[in-house]
């Protein structure tokens, strides 16, 4: 599913909203969450998954085109924690892990 | 960093609220149907795909052997499909460069 058709599914939905509001909707539902990502906070959504960041050190890379060394900065990345339910709904029939802290 | 709290539906729901003038309970079914299309898509096996954000991407995984850490026993671990997000190239550098 790519995001023209989530906002296809949603109009199919909601006849009554015009496409451009459906549009903006999906807009802030994602930039709401890349803006609390990127202030350093972090996004739950039950059910769905949480997402946050993690600090990466610096390491060394390399170009690979000319092979150079170059230092690569720390920096944070962001990171995604499918929830409980998320997890048996792409696992149908499979024992939800047993000692996993609910979330 | 700056210690900001969490991001939870009624704060999304609340800046549709605001911003796009829907109901609160309205603003708050449309969340909720937005996470319900995308868990869906995923229930069927298939990616999703968000443009300027991420993909949520499945991977099947096969059995392989592992071990309880606390007792030592090794037990099979279960075939699964597992749930990964990779975000876009521009999510990453908005997070880079901070709010």
């Amino acid at each position: 599913m790519i995001r023209s058709e989530l906002l296809q599914a949603l109009a199919r939905e909601n006849p009554d909203l015009r496409a451009d509001e459906i549009e903006q909707v999906v807009d802030i539902f994602f930039d709401e969450i890349a803006t609390r990502l990127a202030e350093g906070g972090r996004v739950e959504l039950r059910g769905f998954g949480a997402f946050s960041t993690r600090e990466r050190a610096a390491r060394e890379g390399r170009n690979p085109r000319t092979g150079a060394t170059v230092t690569v900065p720390a920096k944070r990345v962001p990171y995604f924690k499918p929830g409980k339910e998320m997890r048996a709904v792409i696992n149908p029939g499979a024992k939800p892990a047993a000692g996993k802290r609910a979330d | 960093m700056r210690s900001v709290g969490t991001l939870t539906r009624a704060d999304l729901a609340e800046k549709i609220n605001r911003k796009v003038g829907f109901s609160r309970s309205e603003s708050l079914a449309m969340v909720e149907a937005i996470l319900d299309h995308m868990c869906g898509a995923l229930a069927k096996g298939d990616n999703v795909k968000i443009s300027g954000f991420g993909s949520f991407v499945l991977r099947d995984k096969n059995e392989r052997i592992g071990r309880n850490p606390k007792t030592g026993v090794e037990v099979p671990i279960t075939p699964r499909r597992v749930l990964t997000f990779r975000a876009s190239q521009l999510l990453k550098q908005r997070i880079v460069d901070g709010g």
